[in-house]
């Protein structure tokens, strides 16, 4: 019989990196069901498409490019691929589509050095890049198969909030825009089976659950104050249920790695995404502006982290 | 029923089930035994017994050499076989051992002793110091530095800490259960000496059968207060905070905000030295774990080698065990020995045999499971790269030396990184850079 020595503490939580991941992806099979569903077979193989690819591009970076033979999949590199496909929309090409996952996980992801350092949401910085590439493709939109199994329409059909942006109108109720009966990107349109995945990773406890609070309340505040000033820029609860304000609320702002560390915060980063996000929709010359808001304040995570330290316990109340 | 308790901190699997039925049993004498000189915190005591002396239960074999340390004592009667210096793990240094062959029974070298309202403060406080006790919930604190604080600091609160937090260990529920008697004596005796009115005790909700008994038992007298079941709620500026709602300040001390803190055991130990006029040689300790055969609760001698105590106390290791972790104390916060020859020491509550699992580092996710665990509100993930950066300087800006060493951040880390490892080095790093500078 060996003694073992070693560092307290000596027993640990039975939890991983993998089992987070895993969470992730569980709290996102009810989207990826409704993208099925709304947008048809091609939307379900490009999500399908996204999450093998994704493993096996980081299995290529990390035991080839960066060496390390030991790596083991954790399923990272899978959510980044679910997530951009559910980011884009079901009219883009498979190769269109795994240009831009290279892009998210070999520049966004690895060249900052990896799972745990990159500054930007992969998935974002993916889509961001796929939007000035191919605008066409990332721009068109189609209409809603309602079927399990149909391929895809192509019948195109613009989102709630362009119409909006062009005519100062909406065409869609309340309830369509709850469910996912709506044109929009290929995960983005049920808010009712992404809060479904949402509750999951509550109890779960794998979310910075300030973050999707502070976010939309400063949405459902400032658009308000612009509904009350001028109905045409639409009512709040409009803005809150269209466009992927809900997708990046709950799964894209909440992403850990890119996201701060403290309450205080999260606060801080889900107020400037939300007063972004409508200032975007608003006044610049694209629709839709949760992704842009996103990724400009994942720039600022490293400031706000710093002037947001937690106060030590002791230290004086000033 | 109202909890208290503080922000943070973390919910290990208790597996106190193991033990906590097993009344304490008296331990039979071990053949020899091993005393190091040093059992405390400040500086060591010096060995004043030779090779081949005879020495009585009780007798005094090192005398302390400074303001903060304590005597040791024979824990048994016998002869001195040798005095060495050998390297140990607690301490992580050479330390002098004074080995020593037990023969027959117990011959006692008492202190003086009697009813503890006829001696004067002074003399209650020599005893204490002359029976060396320290403090037994495992930071081996001089007992007798804490009853005279300075003149200035105004202490009007004795907090005692009966929750023991860590996860395995049932010594203090066992002791609380069946010597709550002897440790009121105890708390009687501190009152008398710090002149104080106010007690109170933090137990946590997991040993209801002794909060609903000192309720009842100790109405009227002593504040019992039922704490939710967390780890680390037996951290000392964790239980204040949660028995008398008084913040320690950061750098500070509990006298700071007029408040003694001492664990159960060390009451009991007291009431030992000052009515029976026993030192401190003998105390309760749980030995328990996956490992062993047997857990149970034990009335043991300090000295006493852990492999005897695993060998005639704990039934021996079960069959099967290729690699076992022996640890003095907790799983949490516990020390593991290179030698399974270690001898007992006075702050060891416990020795909890583990069977290690593997557990391999990734990278940080920034899932912030270790800020929110964090029961002293620091950021571990930030001191673990300052640390590892080297950066030190940035690090005690953000409170490097607060940290309390509690390790529920590597408990709870997805990615198991052990931050306490890193902070505790960068604090010792830091410590000797400046104590050179000086």
């Amino acid at each position: 019989m060996k003694l073992i020595t070693g560092n307290a503490p000596h027993v640990r939580a039975n939890d991983t990196t993998s089992k987070v991941m895993t969470d992730v992806i569980i709290a996102l099979i009810p989207a990826i069901i409704g993208a099925w569903y709304f947008f048809g077979g091609y939307a379900l193989f490009l999500i399908l498409l996204g999450a093998v690819t994704g493993e096996l591009f980081e299995l290529f970076i990390m035991r080839v490019l960066r060496n390390d033979k030991s790596f083991t999949p954790n399923g990272s590199a899978a959510i980044t691929g679910i997530l951009l496909a559910m980011n884009v929309s079901s009219a883009t090409p498979w190769w269109v589509f795994l240009i831009g996952l290279a892009f998210a996980l070999g520049i966004a992801k690895h060249a900052f050095g990896g799972l745990g350092m990159n500054i930007f949401n992969p998935a974002l910085a993916g889509r961001a890049f796929l939007l000035v590439s191919f605008p066409v493709a990332m721009t068109t939109w189609y209409k809603p198969v309602l079927s399990f199994t149909k391929w895809i329409d192509v019948q195109t059909s613009a989102t709630p909030l362009a119409i909006l942006k062009e005519t100062g109108n909406v065409n869609v109720g309340y309830w369509d825009l709850f469910i996912g009966n709506r044109g929009g990107s290929i995960g983005e349109t049920s808010v009712l089976l992404l809060l479904v995945g949402f509750i999951y990773l509550v109890i779960r406890k794998r979310i910075k659950i300030m973050i999707p609070i502070s976010y939309i309340s400063t949405v459902f505040v400032m658009s308000s104050v612009f509904y009350f000033v001028n109905p045409s820029f639409g009512t709040p609860l409009f803005h809150i249920l269209s466009g992927g304000l809900m997708l990046g609320a709950l799964f894209m702002a909440t992403d850990m790695v890119t996201s701060p560390m403290t309450i205080k915060g999260q606060a801080i980063f889900g107020v400037g995404i939300g007063v972004m996000t409508l200032l975007i929709r608003y006044f610049a010359g694209y629709p839709e502006g949760v992704s842009l808001s996103i990724l400009l304040m994942n720039a600022f995570v490293p400031l706000i982290d710093k002037y947001t330290m937690p106060r030590i316990f002791g230290e004086v109340e000033s | 029923m109202k909890l208290s308790t503080f922000l943070g901190g973390v919910h290990p699997p208790e597996n106190k089930h193991l033990s906590k039925d097993y009344p304490i049993k008296k331990a039979p004498l071990p053949e020899k035994v091993l005393v190091f000189m040093q059992q405390h915190a400040g500086s060591p005591a010096k060995s004043v017994v030779n090779k081949g002396d005879k020495v009585k239960t009780g007798q005094v074999i090192g005398e302390p050499t400074g303001f903060i340390s304590s005597y040791v004592h024979s824990p048994v009667t016998g002869t001195v076989v040798d005095v060495k210096k050998v390297t140990n793990v607690i301490f992580g240094k050479a330390v002098e051992v004074v080995e020593i062959q037990r023969e027959g029974e117990d011959e006692w070298e008492l202190l003086p002793h009697g009813n503890y309202e006829d001696f004067s403060n002074e003399e209650l406080v020599e005893i204490i110091k002359k029976a060396g006790i320290v403090g037994l919930g495992g930071a081996m604190f001089p007992t007798y530095v804490k009853l005279m604080p300075p003149k200035d600091k105004k202490i009007d609160y004795l907090v005692i800490n009966g929750a023991e937090c860590e996860p395995y260990l049932t010594i203090d529920h066992r002791m609380m259960l069946e010597r709550q008697e002897d440790i009121l004596i105890g708390i009687e005796i501190v009152k008398k000496i710090l002149g104080i009115k106010n007690v109170a005790i933090g137990i946590e909700d997991n040993k209801m059968d002794v909060i609903n008994l000192l309720q009842n038992k100790w109405k009227g007298k002593i504040n019992v207060i039922p704490l939710k079941t967390k780890y680390p709620q037996g951290a000392e500026k964790q239980l204040i905070y949660a028995t008398t709602g008084r913040k320690v300040p950061r750098g500070k001390l509990p006298m700071d905000v007029g408040v003694v803190v001492l664990n159960v055991s060390t009451l009991y130990a007291i009431k030992e030295a000052v009515i029976d006029g026993k030192p401190l040689v003998e105390r309760g300790l749980t030995v328990t774990g996956e490992a062993v055969n047997k857990p149970g609760n034990w009335w043991v001698r300090i000295g006493t080698p852990i492999s005897w105590v695993i060998e005639n106390l704990g039934g021996g290791f079960k069959e099967n065990v290729e690699n076992v972790k022996v640890l003095m104390g907790g799983p949490m916060m516990g020390i593991p020995i290179n030698n399974i020859d270690t001898p007992l020491v006075k702050g060891n509550n416990g020795i909890t045999t583990l069977i290690p699992k593997e557990q391999k580092s990734t990278f940080c996710i920034r899932c912030s499971y270790c800020v929110n665990v964090c029961p002293m509100g620091l950021q571990p993930y930030l001191l673990d790269l300052l640390g590892k950066k080297k950066r030190y300087d940035e690090a005690v800006e953000i409170g490097l030396l607060d940290c309390i060493e509690c390790g529920s951040c590597t408990y709870i880390c997805p990615a198991k990184i052990e931050h306490v490892k890193t902070i505790k080095l960068a604090k010792k790093v830091y410590k000797a850079l400046r104590g050179g500078k000086k």
